[in-house]
């Protein structure tokens, strides 16, 4: 769907973005990360066909958005397919809700009659005609949101897009990703709240100084990274001896006790040896967890 | 080129300026100076009342010659770099319009709503007058109000050139005003400036063609040979040569200035 091949961007010595492939699958929601400054929006900003490209070349459903030449085909027909939420977005205060979506429904050539349901979908229908002067930041957000759903766009670029959302609206903002992820819409995401998107993208990239320094699933990046996993093993206070000496034996990394469970980490191969032997401690352990590592931590292990 | 696209951003510009009173500001401001250079600008002579059309128009192009560069620059200065500084440019370069039709639009709607305000503050003291004018006087009148919208197209088209170049909203508006400085009182005083230097041996015979350089010249001479009596009251009648004084070429001459800044602002644009 959007596929980019070698692609440069350089504002004299600086290499904003410096060779960088990407293929994002037709219906996948895609994360990008990485930290301020990493390429993200530079890149973002090229798929979108904003800003030149230095050097590669960007395509999307086969029609070059940017490249050697600039755009080719019908680049108003690749634009009615995309709908883009940028980050912080901006709109004009002095047009109502309502009219907002009017604007853009009119300059996107789409029809007016879905403007009403977005308004509610983003649960904006009392505002519809206040002014967008009076809207809140998270009121912003949402019709930014509406916005960019104008015309049943196949393809969603959403830029840090739950900036200035309560939880209630960041999960409703979600479901409303899953519904059009069922429709078979392509998004790709950028988020600094990473605990926010491990759970919701099928894949991710993490951009670093210019570059993708990964790409893959969370769980592929997390294998990728060899991180430990930590368990936690519920246990009365007197047992933890009992614990230790279980997995002694075994290759785990720290053992930390604390009030009412013992913390054990250990690498991914000796998780099964791990979860063997304190079942042999027959009804010591009360409860197990294990926890992977983060995408927090994947990403600090991959951008650092 | 989509004039569907062209006419939605246009429309919009046109619809704001309607909509937070800037029309009405400036029409009422047109209004009121028109009616009291009508009826009072022959106050310092001890007679009030309106007196001639020649002399009302004389004083109504001194007024505007400072008066609408001022207001088009103003209203065009921060015609793209505004968008660019708020952070909007980028959603709207994401829908399917080119940026020429956006540059364009832009334009159309601001010009909209600057055309609209001087035709609607002259042409009610127009009206005013109408009851005393003749048919003849009425058509200088309206000439006078057609190259008045025309000054303001090619301050608002210079306008929206700076706002193209200007890296930030503060830089143009400084340029916007240097623009205004340069045109409005400095251009003519460097041209005087080198015929008096130079004991009117430089530039003699070039200055008619010099005074095609600006703009708010172009103005004043389309008003000042549109009518006789009007002439006489200004020395640079005498200079300028009256083949070059055609109402059509010298029309054709602002319709230049509005074109080529525009072109230039859409070239850069573009790149």
């Amino acid at each position: 769907m959007i596929v980019a091949r070698g692609v440069h961007k350089h504002y004299g010595a600086i290499h904003a973005v410096d060779g960088v492939d990407l293929d994002v699958r037709a219906g996948e929601l895609f994360g990008l990360i990485g930290h301020n400054g990493a390429g993200k929006s530079t890149m973002f900003k090229m798929m979108l066909g904003l800003i030149p490209v230095t050097a590669g070349e960007i395509r999307i459903d086969g029609a070059m958005v940017a490249g050697h030449g600039g755009a080719n085909g019908d680049f108003r027909a690749v634009r009615r397919k995309i709908g883009y939420l940028p980050e912080n977005v901006v709109l004009y205060d002095n047009l109502t809700g309502l009219e907002t979506l009017q604007f853009f429904a009119r300059l996107k050539g789409v029809s007016q009659a879905d403007n009403h349901a977005l308004l509610e979908r983003v649960g904006l229908t009392h505002a519809a005609r206040r002014r967008v002067r009076e809207y809140s930041k998270g009121m912003r957000q949402r019709l930014g949101f509406a916005q960019a759903l104008l015309g049943k766009p196949r393809i969603l670029f959403l830029d840090e897009p739950t900036t200035g959302l309560d939880p209630e609206a960041i999960r409703g903002f979600y479901a409303i990703l899953r519904r059009l992820k069922g429709d078979g819409v392509t998004m790709v995401i950028t988020s600094h709240i990473l605990a926010e998107i491990q759970e919701r993208v099928d894949r991710l990239a993490i951009m670093a100084a210019g570059k993708v320094q990964a790409c893959g699933t969370v769980q592929s990046l997390r294998e990728q990274m060899d991180l430990p996993l930590w368990f936690s093993v519920r246990v009365a206070p007197e047992d933890f001896e009992a614990v230790r000496a279980a997995l002694g034996h075994l290759p785990v990394g720290a053992i930390e006790a604390h009030d009412d469970h013992i913390a054990v980490q250990c690498r991914r191969e000796a998780k099964m040896a791990v979860i063997a032997a304190l079942a042999t401690l027959d009804g010591k352990v009360r409860d197990l967890g294990v926890h992977e590592p983060s995408l927090e931590d994947v990403f600090f292990g991959f951008s650092d | 080129m989509e004039f569907a696209q062209i006419a939605t951003v246009a429309g919009k510009e046109f619809w704001d300026r309607i909509r937070n009173r800037w029309v009405l500001a400036v029409a009422l401001v047109f209004t009121a100076f028109a009616l009291s250079i009508a009826y009072f600008g022959a106050a310092q002579q001890g007679t009030v009342g309106f007196r001639s059309i020649e002399v009302t128009i004389a004083s109504l192009v001194s007024l505007v010659i400072y008066l609408i560069p001022l207001i088009a620059l103003v209203l065009g200065f921060d015609a793209i770099v505004g968008e660019r500084e708020r952070g909007s440019l980028d959603l709207l370069l994401s829908m399917p319009i080119t940026r020429v039709e956006l540059l364009l639009g832009k334009y159309l709607g601001l010009a909209g709503a600057l055309a609209f305000s001087t035709v609607a503050g002259f042409g009610l003291v127009g009206l005013v007058l109408s009851a005393q004018l003749d048919l003849a006087a009425l058509f200088h009148y309206f000439g006078f109000m057609l190259s008045s919208v025309l000054l303001g197209c090619a301050f608002l088209s210079l306008a929206v050139m700076l706002s193209v170049f200007a890296a930030d909203r503060t830089r143009a508006s400084g340029l916007a005003i240097a623009m205004w400085f340069f045109f409005v009182l400095i251009f003519d005083l460097l041209l005087l400036g080198a015929l008096v230097v130079s004991g009117g041996q430089w530039g003699g015979e070039v200055m008619p063609y010099l005074l095609l350089l600006n703009p708010a010249d172009v103005f004043r001479i389309l008003n000042i040979f549109a009518l006789e009596d009007v002439r006489t009251l200004y020395g640079l009648a005498t200079v300028f040569p009256p083949t070059l004084a055609r109402s059509d070429l010298l029309g054709l001459v602002m319709a230049a200035w509005i074109a080529l800044p525009l072109a230039i602002a859409a070239w850069r644009f573009r790149k």
